[in-house]
């Protein structure tokens, strides 16, 4: 992969602020699949701050590829229409949960499967990147992490035979957010 | 009639039981944490002045990760997604909205200048009273029936979004004592990849409020600031009709080569 040069600044973020439920979360924004339907698995966990505190405030997208590991181009996320989309949005609700309804990604041409998150949040000035690594599943980067660090990016199976992801935001159980290598300004450099 | 010092002074407010933040203390823990940081693209996650991110940054760096897979995805949208009539906030609720009619456009682009084609662009504001219709809003401004501060868009060919709407207006928040926000849009962006997902806010022109808020502040480098303001336009302000603002936004850069993007 070849990584061109910077030529534009980027226009910076700033935070979701706590208006955002009349705008972003919409019918069927958290139901990649129809509940009940064939392979249909729940993703679902809570956003957590420093104090251990949830977070009812967040918004947290998906990004997958189908169960072949193939990455969906189809449009329809918005009305679904019984597409699937690789992509879900879903709002935290009082308690700081979110849940989505999928299938289970297939790693991308031989690598590991995750599903790559975003999350935004009131507080919180710029979104943050993560994956949620499925069980079992490595790859040069997760086994590049200490092992505590790993850890916050497994997805756990729970005793529903769910999918479990939570997110900390700050604190003990910090999750590793990313950075991708073209996020920092031509000034940064690489 | 001479006027008395006392005469005009208002008497003075009882204690709260914990005083807020004032203004000037804000404003100074602001020129603090900015001196304090190096410059950079984008706002400081751990910004203090912003009380609400004490507990909602992460306190380890961000980690190196080379973007893979369906990072290098974005999700796609089109004309079945949304309806045309979302770009046009002035005709949704059956009655003209009260406040300055504005068209808004500008184009989207990644960190190579390629315009970003047939993306989806989701907008919220306050209406021109500083309200949201957001059922946690609590400011005293009133509620437009005819305004619900939500737009949705398509960009065209060239990457060009367009919106029909009403200048937001200020409106107050809880940071500290007498904090006011200055009018601003939020702005929900998607690149070609994943790793171009953007939500940020635009402002307006010279806004007296600019200098007093945490948020705009977080960004530490005034040339990076000014990406968020929006440039009048007379070009584009219609006759007997609408004033026009421009705004382009830049996304970060992409990572696949043109070759892999046909690739995958
Ligand atoms: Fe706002």
């Amino acid at each position: 992969m070849t990584i061109p040069r910077e030529a534009l600044a980027p226009t910076p973020g700033q935070t979701i602020g706590p208006f955002f439920h009349d705008a972003l979360p919409y019918a069927g924004d958290s139901l990649l699949v129809p509940p009940g339907s064939a392979g249909a698995v729940r993703l679902h966990g809570t956003v957590y701050d420093g104090s251990g505190a949830p977070v009812p405030d967040a918004l947290v997208e998906i990004r997958q590829a189908d169960p072949a590991g193939r990455p969906p181009r189809r449009e329809g996320s918005l009305r679904r229409d019984g597409r699937f989309t690789g992509w879900g949005r879903a709002a935290t609700d009082a308690s700081g949960r979110y849940a989505f309804t999928t299938v289970v990604p297939g790693g991308v041409g031989g690598g590991a499967a995750f599903f790559a998150v975003v999350v935004f949040a009131r507080g919180l000035l710029d979104r943050l990147f993560t994956r949620a690594y499925l069980p079992g599943e490595s790859d040069t980067f997760l086994a590049s992490l200490p092992a505590a660090d790993a850890a916050t990016l497994r997805v756990v199976r729970d005793e529903e035979g769910d999918l479990r992801f939570d997110l900390h935001l700050q604190g003990d159980r910090e999750t590793v957010f990313l950075r991708y290598p073209r996020h920092d300004g031509p000034r940064s450099g690489q | 009639m001479p006027t008395t010092a006392t005469s005009i002074v208002p008497p003075p407010a009882p204690d709260p039981p914990e005083a807020p933040d004032t203004q000037e203390r804000i404003t100074a823990e602001i020129a603090e944490a900015q001196a304090a940081a190096a410059t950079g693209a984008q706002p400081r996650i751990d910004f203090a002045p912003y009380r609400s991110s004490a507990l909602r940054h992460p306190t380890k760096d961000l980690r190196h990760a080379d973007p893979e897979g369906i990072e290098l995805v974005a999700p796609v949208f089109g004309h079945s997604d949304i309806d045309p009539v979302e770009a046009d906030l002035t005709v949704q609720r059956g009655g003209d909205p009260i406040g300055e009619r504005m068209l808004l456009t500008g184009r989207v682009l990644d960190g190579d200048g390629r315009p970003v084609r047939h993306q989806l662009v989701e907008i919220w504001q306050a209406n021109a009273g500083g309200r949201y219709l957001h059922k946690r809003d609590q400011h005293p401004a009133p509620v437009d029936p005819h305004f619900t501060g939500v737009g949705r868009c398509l960009t065209d060919g060239a990457g060009v979004y367009r919106f029909t709407t009403i200048k937001p207006g200020p409106y107050p928040w809880r940071n500290h004592l007498n904090a006011w926000r200055p009018a601003h849009i939020h702005f929900s962006l998607f690149g070609t990849e994943f790793t171009q997902r953007l939500i940020t806010q635009m402002y307006f022109p010279g806004d007296p409020l600019f200098a007093l808020d945490p948020i705009y502040q977080s960004i530490t480098d005034q040339a990076v600031r000014d990406r968020l303001v929006a440039t009048y336009d007379h070009d584009l302000t219609t006759h007997e009709w609408a004033t026009g603002y421009r705004w382009d936004i830049v996304l970060t850069g992409a990572h696949a080569t043109p070759l892999e993007r046909d690739e995958q």
